[in-house]
């Protein structure tokens, strides 16, 4: 399918509350033309109740959708056009795999010897040509979750949705299909949308990721700008390891409990803020005076050897412990030793001041 | 080393053992149970259907069954009545059955037992309240004439309609509960699956939601065939002496002639008649696999 062929998608205002609570608060979204969008966020976030309104399961209490030019906030599941994978995949136990496949294409009119050249075609894409008669049950939970994509995509959807679905693949098989999902969708191009609560998922695989809590986006980026810049401690702490220790930034510079740190801008507002630091960021210094590098002293509260990385845990000089990880071949510290902890300029992130009562 | 005189093998050995002869014992009484009340008087009367007055061997209790016509009529009576009562009970079951899956769990619990209420109450009282209700002066007769739905009363008991009206009340209950437990344990998501891959409410049901609740639809026509098969009470109270099924038939044999031959012949017919239904019916529809929970 080309490229050009995807619809963009576009959300305007979507909310739903089930009684007094509310899933999703005046939530706008653009998905784009192609794109690869990610919804991430804790369960109970409102993402997958956000997925199952573009599908058209869950009717919002107003608000607006459109793929494309066409508004489909009204329109019924069956007259969407859009693919789905389901979480537990859904693949019809009484059909084939043939038949379930074909079913999309039965529904839509198409002769019999297109329909098996296409079930075929579609059972290659997903690696499983010549499973057409098996049974569902006779399959494992990886050729299921292959088959319910075959089933998603044989009818040539404008737009995939994903319903968390690698989320009962076993970790290895999961990461092999992130990565088989994401070659798929750079070949077919269709715009999908892809609900998880993994973060490692989201970052592999997306070309941008829409962080919802409390049925609100609270940032939408690429991967790398979520995970580098996040625009808030929500998402901070959501994804990815992190630690804030306070630090006051004045005319002359930044300064952390008497300690002067160079960072990569200088933030307008002068007063507190919060520094972010990922352990990975930090790295454990050999002398007290390493030029070019600020460096925190520290006591190590705990080192634990995790094979491919050593975890140090230490406490800074204000009592804040931070996490570090360190490569498996360093030098494993001991507890209660002091060490230097170095942070490149480049690394340090000031968390934006949120305004207070959002 | 080897199994048999691995560390503490005997002791083991002899543990999985004592296991398995409490299992076996907790089964006894049930087992000795049927045996005594179930397995020795059936073969008994198996064995009087193949002797004669003078107890002799003899066929004649099933040369009988072949040359009077009036067994050959009990028999196709009974599959008749059946046949229309399985039909009705599925015509008017699994709708209700369906209405009750979507309702939400709580209320469809407190529908389902109005459901079980008449299931609760003795077969007998329920057979002589219809005969209340049905006959000439009966309450749906009186009524129905008062509000002029009809001029003379209806012949609604006494005959084939008031042992269908009766058979299907009580049968109800036996079809409803093995579709209404299937259709629950019907994962939404495949009505969410079929519509999103484009198929309308309708082509939804008929693709997906009956072909998924088969298997309890099959097991209630099969349980409610061949409990109507054995019915007795019924067809002589709603019948009115005009409705003679097996059980009637085996009845009047043993009451009235003292033929115990005769009547043992008859249940043997009928119990290897079920028998050929219930195998052709597990070889049609592949019972096994609905019964071990495959369906879905």
């Amino acid at each position: 399918m080309a490229r050009d062929a995807a619809l963009p998608i576009a959300v305007r205002q979507l909310t739903k509350s089930y009684g007094t609570l509310r899933v999703l608060d005046a939530v706008d979204l653009d998905v784009q033309r192609g794109e690869f969008l990610t919804l991430l966020g804790p369960s109970g976030s409102g993402k997958t109740t956000l997925l199952m309104m573009l599908a058209g399961f869950v009717r919002p209490d107003c608000g607006s959708i459109r793929f494309g030019e066409r508004e489909v906030i009204r329109l019924a599941p069956h007259k969407r056009d859009v693919g789905m994978v389901f979480q537990n995949y859904a693949l019809f136990p009484h059909m084939d795999v043939a038949a379930n496949i074909a079913f999309p294409l039965k529904l839509r009119g198409i002769g019999k010897a297109e329909t098996t050249q296409r079930v075929e075609q579609a059972l290659e894409l997903v690696k499983l040509g010549g499973y057409g008669a098996r049974r569902i049950d006779q399959l494992s939970g990886g050729q299921r979750q292959r088959i319910a994509l075959a089933r998603a995509i044989v009818f040539e959807p404008r737009i995939l949705l994903m319903d968390e679905p690698l989320s009962a693949l076993d970790k290895q098989l999961r990461e092999h299909m992130q990565i088989e999902l994401r070659q798929l969708h750079e070949r077919l191009g269709m715009t999908t949308v892809y609900v998880t609560h993994d973060q490692r998922e989201a970052l592999t695989m997306s070309d941008r990721i829409a962080v919802i809590d409390l049925g609100r986006i609270r940032q939408i980026d690429t991967p790398k700008a979520i995970y580098e810049r996040p625009a808030n401690r929500f998402v901070a702490e959501f994804i990815g390891e992190s630690t804030f220790i306070t630090v006051d930034v004045d005319a002359v510079g930044c300064s952390f409990n008497g300690v002067p740190l160079t960072l990569a801008s200088q933030p307008s507002r002068k007063g507190s803020h919060q520094l972010m630091i990922r352990p990975e960021r930090l790295t454990i210094l050999e002398h007290a005076a390493t030029a070019g590098i600020n460096v925190l002293p520290a006591t190590v509260t705990a080192a634990i050897y995790q094979g491919d990385s050593v975890l140090v845990q230490a406490s800074l000089s204000d009592g804040k412990i931070v996490s570090v990880r360190a490569s498996a071949s360093a030098r494993v510290p001991l507890v209660r030793e002091e060490i230097y902890l170095g942070l490149k300029a480049a690394d340090t992130y000031l968390l934006p001041v949120e305004e207070r009562a959002a | 080393m080897s199994h048999e005189a691995g560390l503490n093998a005997k002791g083991l050995r002899r543990d999985a053992l004592a296991e398995r002869l409490i299992l076996f014992s907790l089964s006894g009484p049930a087992v000795l149970l049927v045996t005594m009340t179930m397995l020795v008087p059936v073969g008994w009367l198996f064995w009087l259907s193949f002797l004669d007055d003078a107890g002799g061997f003899s066929l004649e209790h099933y040369q009988r069954m072949l040359v009077q016509p009036s067994y050959g009529r009990a028999f196709r009576i009974t599959f008749e009545i059946s046949f229309i009562t399985t039909a009705i009970c599925i015509l008017l079951g699994y709708p209700l059955a369906y209405a009750l899956s979507q309702l939400p769990r709580r209320v469809a619990n407190i529908c389902m037992i109005a459901v079980m209420l008449p299931f609760w109450t003795s077969l007998l009282v329920r057979t002589y309240a219809w005969l209340v209700l049905l006959q000439r002066q009966g309450l749906i007769n009186t009524w129905g004439i008062k509000l002029g739905l009809w001029d003379s009363p209806l012949a609604l008991v006494h005959n084939l309609n008031g042992t269908l009206i009766g058979m299907i009340h009580i049968m109800l209950p036996f079809m409803v509960l093995p579709v209404y437990a299937t259709m629950r344990s019907i994962d939404r998501d495949y009505l969410k699956a079929a519509a999103n891959l484009g198929a309308s409410p309708t082509l939804a049901f008929w693709l997906v939601f009956l072909p998924l609740s088969l298997p309890g639809l099959v097991a209630g026509a099969l349980m409610v065939f061949i409990l109507c098969l054995g019915f007795y009470v019924t067809p002589a109270v709603l019948g009115g002496g005009k409705i003679t099924m097996v059980a009637n038939r085996i009845a009047t044999d043993i009451e009235l002639f003292f033929n115990w031959g005769a009547a043992s012949s008859l249940g043997v017919v009928l119990f290897i008649l079920t028998g050929i239904i219930l195998y052709a019916a597990s070889r049609l529809v592949r019972l096994d696999r609905f019964l071990s929970g495959g369906g879905a």
